[in-house]
């Protein structure tokens, strides 16, 4: 296989992961937002942890699998975006940390400032990644001061409060109330009773909230200035950034103007957060639908960004491409037949214990279960 | 404030701190799929509870363990820029791998472990129990593949097109000596570690005399799986020292003070009190043959000294600033193919000359005085390192002892009869986190100057950040870290203090009150 293939396929793969990411420990995180709004008593709060308890573990490792596989395949991105993006990840970091944490540790202390702590920590480790990923998004379309130096050490300009610009913050609210959505129609579908029910009034909310502020955005991208390579392109050859020139165009929309079919990424996340909507009282299809919305809108930024991974604001020659910024050849192939061999077997064994966990979650089970969280 | 400092700080306690809980996770976890499989195996009730009860703890240790390691998947990439850089497509690999192959197998399936009771068979249990085990071990080995890379760059060679290690032959990589003995070394730690925790608490139970049945049982799984568990750690320990003896000579030499080349088979330091500044050893009590024997299993090889170390980086700096002047040039030059020969005769000791870029920037200039300098800075802490190894080593073998006693009153069923042995199981344990954080020290402290032995020195592997940025995270990560671990101490210790009976809601009894001893055919 060619290395400008092996390159495409490790970008689709990057966005499999990050909708990986975004639908699997999304609802996790939508929910744990919405735990204060839709669980009145202890026992409520309680049967919305327990929906997510058996499985956050297993969705939060889209997170750490997502870490690892940029770094592997594109090594100059993980450098990159996590240094400059130093604070931003700091707080991710720390939210991820508490959660887990706050998760199994809240319901083993019946002290009602214990429990109402890690309430409070469940609800904003829930907020700041779902908000902060969202801003990471949308600082990509404006690019970020950076630049590399000859022995391609990254040098940057990043300050958190560079980074909380309107538009990134547009895209933070898109991104939360995405995950809101996620959240509630999970809740409708795993949460029996009143919990279930007041999730399901949030679904029209979040998903007419999420379809303006999604469209909004996508406006304000028509716009923004784009990049563009203007330089011969070479897609077989070495990972350096510093080969190439970059200028600014008019719009981002270079892309769906070359293939109108990439229309239908966008097209689908408005329609699959109007068919939550619609089918609001019958809960799986309500959540596959919030989860293509999700995967839709994670598209619809993918298709608009390529080739860029991280635009250079400040020295637009340094951006990071696709064509740029992978590792070598040999692992990137390496690395894609194990992922064709086992991310196959984790779906396998991640359905088959949604499977045996199938059912919703009851209060009174909680009550009588010593194990439940 | 120095930025180098702060980041090498900031990762040492992380990771530190995530050692904290991953050697219980790979021991108890083990422990957990014997005793589910004594439970499926006789279907008594005891064995099925004892799981449900040294569950509870192990899920309390693993959602911190679960924590922590998030911490230290992104570090790279947020303070170690430039090694991500450098480094990435080799090291990057098994990191990836390891959650693709590991992580999510464990974190997927110990949700069920914990809900799945009722909703599964008991052989369909089993299953995931083991599941969470054999994943936890394969975390370990993907990760300890990734350090081993640190220790020792096999498979990979520099490309002067990207400015970076790349992966050359990956199975060299995968199959590294030094991974195997210290994947070996570390499980068997973790292993040791698990034991000594079922013991200390059962010994407590015992002396306090009660849930005597569940006690003793545990004991009886602990006593053999401990003592196996510790010959291991031992007896690996010393394969690691035999791997580190080809290939990081500096570190052998350094862990024995051992500051001058001594004619073949060298003796081993048993205690002394190393002088760093004037590099000799004081009051030092020594054994004859023995490092020669340990470090070259041979009576004829020589292990060579710190101070002929020193001499040696000397040459390799000054061969590798000839790799360095081509790699510059070539930049002006790219398709100058004399100077990519050049480059390839002298790249592997192009990370020595990068050591000078401690003393000055335009290292092309460098003096003799600078390189003398930069030579000299490839001789880590010797004191640290050496007493650091000593008292590893130490409770190892305290380790092989507890164990051999427990084995033996286990086999003779007296394991309750001796308040002397139970009071020395509850004390021994905080010992093998004493020693696994005491091996990390060795295994990477001792490494220093080097994040990547003789390829990238620490000092440049980080990242372009401000500096208060990381001191703000540094100080936040001391802030939480120290939060949770009050509160993780704190729950271990509630439910320890409840006892398994009011843990899981009902008493645990043995099948035959009147046999209160294991048994595992009925």
């Amino acid at each position: 296989m060619s290395y400008e293939a092996l390159r495409l396929i490790w970008w689709m793969l990057l966005g499999v992961l990050l909708i990986g990411f975004a639908v699997m420990d999304g609802f996790d995180l939508g929910s744990a937002v919405l735990m204060p709004f839709v669980a009145r008593t202890d026992l409520e709060r309680r049967q919305v942890i327990n929906t997510i308890g058996p499985v956050w573990e297993g969705n939060q490792v889209w997170f750490v699998l997502g870490g690892g596989a940029i770094f592997a395949a594109w090594p100059a991105l993980y450098a990159a975006a996590f240094s400059g993006f130093y604070l931003a990840m700091f707080a991710v970091l720390a939210a991820l940390i508490f959660r887990p944490v706050a998760i199994v540790y809240r319901s083993k202390i019946e002290h009602p400032r214990w429990r109402a702590w890690w309430d409070w920590a469940l609800f904003v480790t829930g907020v700041v990644p779902a908000v902060i990923f969202g801003v990471a998004v949308g600082n990509l379309f404006l690019g970020v001061p950076f630049t590399f130096d000859a022995d391609l050490r990254f040098h940057s300009d990043i300050t958190l409060l560079s980074l909380l610009r309107p538009f990134p913050l547009l895209v933070g609210l898109v991104s939360l109330t995405m995950l809101v959505l996620h959240g509630a129609t999970w809740l409708s579908l795993k949460a029996e009773g009143a919990v279930g029910q007041r999730a399901r009034r949030v679904i029209s909310f979040a998903a007419l909230a999420f379809i303006v502020l999604f469209d909004l955005a996508g406006l304000w991208v028509s716009i923004t200035d784009g990049y563009k390579i203007a330089s011969a392109i070479a897609p077989d050859g070495p990972s350096n950034p510093l080969h190439k020139l970059v200028y600014r165009e008019p719009s981002w929309f270079a892309n769906y103007a070359a293939h109108p079919a990439l229309w239908l990424a966008p097209l689908l996340a408005n329609a699959a957060a109007l068919a939550a909507i619609v089918l609001r009282r019958r809960p799986l299809p309500a959540f596959l639908f919030s989860g293509l919305a999700c995967a839709a809108t994670i598209a619809t930024a993918g298709f608009a960004l390529f080739p860029f991974l991280l635009p250079s604001s400040s020295n637009p020659n340094t951006s990071l491409t696709v064509w740029d910024a992978s590792s070598s050849k040999l692992t990137l192939e390496i690395m894609l037949g194990c992922v064709v061999v086992f991310l196959p077997i984790v779906l396998a064994y991640t359905a088959w214990v949604y499977r045996v966990m199938r059912g919703p979650v009851r209060t009174e089970d909680i009550a009588r279960d010593r194990g439940a969280y | 404030m120095d930025i180098v400092l702060l980041s090498r700080l900031q990762f040492a306690i992380t990771a530190l701190y995530h050692f904290l809980f991953v050697p219980l996770t790979l021991g108890l976890s083990l422990i957990l799929v014997i005793m589910e499989c004594v439970y499926v195996m006789t279907g008594q009730t005891i064995w099925r509870d004892m799981t449900k009860f040294w569950g509870t703890l192990f899920g309390i240790n693993f959602a911190m363990g679960v924590a922590t390691g998030i911490t230290m998947e992104f570090q790279f990439g947020t303070n170690w820029a430039y090694y991500a850089h450098y480094v990435g497509d080799v090291f990057g690999t098994p990191l990836a791998l390891e959650g693709l192959m590991a992580f999510f197998l464990e974190a997927t399936l110990v949700g069920l472990f914990f809900f799945g009771w009722n909703r599964l068979s008991k052989v369909a249990h089993l299953v995931v129990t083991a599941g969470v085990a054999i994943g936890s071990q394969f975390s370990a080995l993907w990760i300890l593949i990734a350090n081993a890379w640190m220790q020792f760059p096999v498979g990979a060679k520099f490309n002067p097109d990207t400015m970076r290690m790349e992966v050359a032959d990956f199975s060299a990589v995968l199959l590294n000596p030094v991974a195997q003995a210290k994947f070996i070394h570390t499980v068997a730690a973790g292993y040791v570690t698990g034991s000594v925790f079922v013991l200390a608490i059962s010994a407590l139970y015992v002396l306090q005399k009660r849930h005597r049945a569940l006690a003793l049982r545990s004991m009886t799984v602990a006593a053999s799986f401990g003592l196996a568990s510790a010959l291991c750690v031992v007896v690996l320990g010393d394969e690691s020292g035999y791997t580190a003896s080809t290939n990081q000579k500096m570190k052998v030499a350094a862990i024995e003070a051992m500051w001058q080349t001594e004619p073949a088979p060298a003796a081993f330091t048993l205690v002394g009190i190393p002088d760093l500044a004037g590099k000799r050893t004081d009051y030092a009590v020594k054994v004859p043959w023995m490092l020669g024997l340990i470090a070259t299993r041979s009576v004829d090889t020589v292990v060579p000294g710190i101070e002929d170390l020193v001499k040696l980086a000397d040459k390799k700096i000054r061969n590798g600033l000839i790799a360095y002047e081509a790699l510059a040039k070539l930049r002006s030059d790219r398709g100058n193919a004399q100077l990519r020969a050049t480059l390839d005769a002298h790249v592997g000791d192009l990370g020595y000359a990068l050591l000078l870029k401690r003393f000055r920037p335009d290292i092309e200039h460098a003096t003799d005085a600078d390189i003398a300098r930069a030579a000299e800075s490839t001789v880590p802490d010797v004191p640290v390192l050496f007493w650091a190894f000593r008292l590893m080593v130490a409770c190892g073998f305290w380790f092989i002892a507890l164990f051999a006693v427990a084995f033996y009153l286990s086999a003779t069923r007296r394991l309750d009869r001796h308040r002397l042995f139970l009071w020395a199981a509850l004390a021994t344990l905080p010992l093998p986190w004493l020693a696994a954080e005491l091996g990390w020290i060795v295994a990477e402290y001792g490494r220093q100057p080097w994040v990547i032995e003789g390829v990238l020195p620490t000092f440049l592997g980080v990242s372009g950040t401000d500096v208060h940025n990381v001191l703000f995270s540094l100080v936040g990560f001391v802030v939480f870290y120290s939060g949770l671990a009050v509160a993780d101490v704190y729950l271990m210790v509630k439910y320890i203090r409840l006892g398994p009976d009011r843990t899981l809601g009902h008493a645990v009894t043995a099948p035959n009150v009147t046999d209160p001893t294991p048994s595992l055919a009925k």
